[in-house]
Order: structure tokens, then sequence, then C-alpha cells
């Protein structure tokens, strides 16, 4: 919603209005449906959530964005994204993506998926799309278990990390080590833009908005295939209480999957520099 | 339309593979995608070479699961979309297919099978869940443009995908076809298809295969998979195509699909020559299949024999038709060379008499490898 309320100027009221009355200061987002969803207390997906479509409103894609959807707990977030959506299955996002953006050029196309539908059962998907530098952005949402499931170990789960079928925290000799997903897309050629943020507080809700910002402006430019990761609380599948799931996030997984930007038109950033 | 924009159609000798792509590029097909297999390979070839010059795409995917996956998204555009693969490929697609007919995605797959052993495969829905999809098979090139075309409508009307089951022969025998636009009439619009257009509007699409709708949290599966099976009803009664040949006075009717009916034909020319009264039933549409068209036709037969390219899978269907109101014999079997295309014993006239002439005669035809 633009906001082009001019406080100063006259109103003539002998005529019908020309503009829809509209309350001034309305942090009613445009794009999220008001209404109850199952998602648990403390989650961090809402949050991401709503950092994507106000992301899409603010760039003016509210009437071209369509979303591909994989499947997860934010699946149930569905009904209330009031953008058009595909449903794909679990890991296809990137490939449904592809279709719809080969046959829509000039739509802006996201995925939104889940650590164990892109980097678990997924992954080849999408490292091809990014690989063929498909004009697409990839959304992940990163909490290091299957919350759907009750909190399974996935492939993003950090070590030590205590999971349902790695009771004990996750070992790297018995369950291997995590992928970091951001790291590995971003060494790709046709990868365009490429950055990890959190939700676990303002300042990094802030900054996840900005990367989303940059990699749909990067998908309008016609780069090539951009990507954000966004590491998101799920004290539910952590095991944790849940007034500890932002700090739980910020120093166990964001410990090993490091927030910022990884590439920005095409290029590394040097994260030591 | 002037000369510039028809493109020649003009009757030429045609490899099945390249008469299928055109025929689909002639009815708007814009998005393929696959990844290559014999005998399907080809198929992907003519896509790849002339989807660009029609402004569309074609992507060589790096599976067939990215394949369908990718025309899954094309085609929930609203574009006229196909993969394809041969039925190893398409086991591998079975997830998607079973998805996509629950979203009610109109999708073209053609499937350029190692012979007959798909049959199950291709019409009993091939992945998890209840759904069924129209599958159409061709017994030539010619015929195999005209489904094509067929396809593409059958999916825009009824929001289904849609199978074209070649094989071997169909995909890499040369034939004079002549391909143009066929009109099969009005089409309902696309304005389930996602453009984005809907965003904030409080009436955004989301096209899914699980009946979830916007503003709710919920999903009624009662509403959605009654809506589901009634439609699979209705294409059930109104999708039934087949050819009867010479049935009116036969003693025994073969049941033929695909390719393999023409070695029957050939084989019934013969026996009539003989003297003896058989005629040949072909289902075009092995799902929904003609159960009452069969019925029909063997109503005055002594024997129905059923002539399929593998161990004994279309029999089932011709049973389930018959309920054991004609007496049914297999007289078909495995048949394969040593690369597994399908070109095997069975594809031989002669030997499809002989053992026509068994069943005629009330003796046991044998069961197992045609060698």
């Amino acid at each position: 919603m633009s906001n082009d309320y001019d406080p100063l100027r006259v109103i003539p009221t002998d005529a019908p209005p020309t503009v829809a009355c509209r309350k001034k200061g309305s942090f009613e987002p445009a794009l999220t449906l008001m209404g109850e969803h199952d998602l648990c207390p403390g989650c961090g997906e809402p949050l991401a959530l709503r950092q994507i479509l106000d992301s899409i409103e603010a760039l003016g894609h509210a009437q071209d964005a369509i979303g591909v959807i994989g499947i997860g707990c934010y699946t149930a977030l569905t009904s209330l994204m009031d953008v058009d959506l595909i449903q794909a299955l679990h890991g296809r996002a990137p490939s449904v993506a592809t279709g719809a953006k080969r046959m829509r050029p000039d739509n802006l196309i996201f995925t939104l998926q889940g650590d164990g539908d892109m980097v678990n059962e997924g992954l080849q998907e999408v490292i091809h799309t990014a690989a063929r530098g498909e004009n697409v952005t990839c959304i992940l949402l990163n909490n290091g278990v299957f919350g759907e499931t009750g909190g399974h170990m996935t492939s993003t789960t950090v070590l030590g990390q205590r999971t349902k079928n790695s009771i004990e925290g996750r070992d790297a000799k018995q369950h291997g080590y995590p992928i970091l997903i951001g790291d590995l897309l971003a060494g790709l050629q046709g990868t365009a833009y490429c950055a990890r943020a959190s939700v676990h507080d303002a300042k990094g809700v802030a900054r996840t908005r900005r990367f989303l910002d940059r990699a749909f402006t990067s998908q309008e430019k016609g780069q090539g295939f951009s990507f954000v990761e966004i590491l998101t609380m799920c004290p539910t599948g952590w095991f944790i209480p849940t007034a500890e799931g932002p700090s739980y996030l910020d120093e166990e997984l964001g410990a090993i999957h490091e927030v910022g930007e990884l590439k920005k038109d095409g290029v590394l950033i040097d994260r030591n520099a | 339309m002037s000369a510039a924009e028809s493109p020649p159609n003009q009757r030429r000798l045609m490899e099945g593979s390249e008469a299928i792509a055109e025929a689909a590029i002639a009815a708007g097909c814009r998005f393929f995608s696959g990844y290559p297999m014999t005998p399907f390979t080809e198929v992907l070839e003519c896509f790849a070479k002339r989807l660009p010059d029609e402004g569309g795409h074609c992507i060589n995917s790096e599976s067939e699961i990215e394949a369908i996956g990718q025309a899954w998204g094309a085609a929930a555009t609203g574009a006229r979309a196909a993969t394809g693969s041969t039925g190893q490929g398409l086991s591998l697609m079975q997830e998607s297919m079973s998805e996509i007919t629950r979203a009610e995605i109109p999708i073209v797959i053609f499937n350029m099978a190692r012979g007959q052993g798909d049959y199950f495969q291709a019409t009993r829905g091939g992945g998890h869940g209840d759904y069924r999809h129209i599958v159409l098979a061709p017994e030539s090139v010619g015929e195999a443009t005209e489904l094509t075309q067929l396809a593409f409508h059958l999916a825009d009307q009824w929001r289904h995908p849609v199978v074209i089951y070649g094989d071997y022969l169909i995909a890499h025998t040369a034939e004079a076809v002549q391909i143009e636009k066929i009109d099969f009439g009005p089409l309902p619009d696309k304005d389930w298809a996602v453009d984005g257009s809907l965003g904030g509007t409080g009436r955004s699409r989301n096209v899914n295969p699980i009946g979830m709708e916007k503003g709710s949290k919920g999903i009624d599966p009662n509403k959605f998979w009654q809506r589901l099976s009634d439609k699979e009803d209705r294409i059930q009664e109104a999708e039934q195509r087949f050819e009867v040949e010479q049935a009116e006075d036969a003693e025994l009717l073969i049941v033929a699909f695909g390719t393999l009916a023409r070695f029957a034909r050939a084989a019934i020319r013969d026996l009539r020559a003989e003297g003896l009264k058989v005629g040949l039933f072909r289902p075009i549409s092995l799902w929904p299949f003609p159960a009452q068209a069969l019925r029909d036709a063997a109503s005055g037969c002594k024997r129905v024999a059923v002539l399929e390219q593998n161990a004994g899978q279309m029999i089932d269907d011709v049973q389930l038709s018959l309920l054991g109101s004609v007496p049914v014999v297999a007289i078909g079997g495995i048949s394969t060379d040593a690369a597994g295309f399908g070109i095997g014993a069975l594809l031989d006239s002669d030997r499809i008499a002989a053992r026509a002439r068994d069943a005629y005669a009330g003796k046991p035809v044998p069961r197992g490898v045609v060698s």
C-alpha cells in the first residue's frame, strides 16, 4: 500500500470520493489474511513469512508474485498468504518454480521451503535450479529439524543438537555433518544473490527483510538464481522452553549457519575481509 | 492466415517421435521437460529443437522427477505443458502424477514404453492414493498425432493428466503423416491458473493437491475428495474410446491395444482367409477402459483372446468387463529383446495367428515368455 495520504490536501466535499478511505497508521499487513493458524507458540516461521509478504508488497509485486510452497509446518500458513500459490511436493518446489518462471518470466516467482524439504528431500532440485541460473528466488526456513513430525534430524541439524532421532545430540561419526546450504549454493555460477538471515531478534528481522528485498530485486534485474536462508525458532522441535528459542537459535544454529550475505551481483563476498 | 504464418502442413514421412512433438506443438504445447531414455529420447530431441522457435521452452531436466515438476509449474500457470519418458522414467514421476491429478492440473505425459508391461502402471494410478488418469494408446504414428492433440484437449477439459502410451515402434517408425491443428471445440476458461493477479484481493489462488483454501486454516477433505471422485466418474462415462473390427460374426474376439493390434489385424486377415471367424477389439482409451463396448462386441463370441505383450495385465480389465459372460484366454506373453526395448518374438503376425488358431480350437496356449 503506497502512502499517498496528504494531510494538507483540500478534500472537495461536494464530489464523490475518488480515493478509498484509509485508516491512518494502519499496521495491518496487506498480503497476510487475518485468521487463526496452527503453528506453535514461539515458532519463527510466521515472522519470516510476514517479512516475505511485506517485501513482495513493498516492491510492488502484490499482483504478480507467485509462490511455490513446499511441505512443512509453513504449509499450514498458506491459507493466510494472499498471493497466488502453487503447492508443490516435498522437495520439488524449485522445479515447479522453474516451469512457472519459464512460462511467466515477468512474474516474481519464489519458493518457500523448510530445511527438510529443501536440503534433505530436494537437495538435487535446488542445486540444479541454482546451477541453471533460473531467475527465481528460493527461500529456506531453516530451523534444523523436521518440525512437523515432531523434531527429527535434518541435513542442517548442527553437531550436538538433540533431535528425536539423534537423542544424545547429533554425532558426526554416526549422523554425519550438517550441510551449510547457503555456502554450497553461493559457490555455484548460476547463483546471483545468496544470503543467510535470522529472525531471533528485531535486528535480525530487519536484516531478513533487507536480504529478501535484495533477493527479489536481483530477480527483477534478471540476474539469475537468488537465495535467502532464514533461520527460524522451533522451541517445540528443539525440546526447550518457548522463551529460550531466540537465544538457542542465535547461539547454537547461528554459530554454525552464520548470518550474513554470501554473494551479491554474482560476486562472492569475502566474509573474513 | 497468410502463407507466411502458416507452416507447410504437408503430408510427409516422419518418425513417430518427431510427429508427436510436432502434433503437441500444433496443439499449443509450449513447455516440455524431459530426461533422455530409449525409446523416448528422440521425443525430447524434437521438442528441444522445435520449441524455442515457437517461443516455448524445452528443459533438459536433471532427472525425471524434476522433469515432471517443471511441467507441473508450467501447467499451473495455464500453459499447455508436457513431459515424458519410458515406463522406467514414469516410475520416478509417479509421486508427482498422483499429486498433479489431485491438484487438477492439465498436463500430458508421454510414455514411450519398452513394450506393454506398463499397463498396470498406466491404468491403476502407479502412485499413492486414490486416483486414475486418462490413458490413450495409439496404434500408429498417424493416430499418435491425433491422440496427442486430443490429449491436450482432454487435459484442459477435465483439468486432469493424460498419458499417451506409445512404444518403441511408435517412437521409431517413420510414417507419412500430415499435422494440422485439430479443433475439438470450446474449452472452459483457465481462471484457476496462477498468474499472480489476485494477490492482495483476498481471492488469491492456491493450486494444490490437498484441498487447501484461502482465509481459513482448515481443509474440508470430504468436499475435496467428493469433487475428485465425481469427476473421475464423469470421465469414466464420457471418455471411453475403442475400435471394433469384424466382430459381428466372430467366434473368437482378439483384444489388443497399441501397435500390437496392427500385428493382430494382419493375423486376423490370414485367419479369415482360412475361414476362421475372428474379430478385433482395440481399446484406445486404456483408462477409462471401454467395458460396455467390449461386452457388446463379445456377446456373440465363443471366446475372447487377450493379446498383450506382458505377463497378463489388461486381461484383468477384460475379465472385469465381461464378468464371466464369455470365456477369456491369454494368447500374448512376455516378449522382449536383449536390450529390453520390447522388440520381441510376439511382434510376428504368423506367431499370433498360430496362437489364435489354438485359442479358436479351444487348445491351451503357452503362458509366460513368447520365444
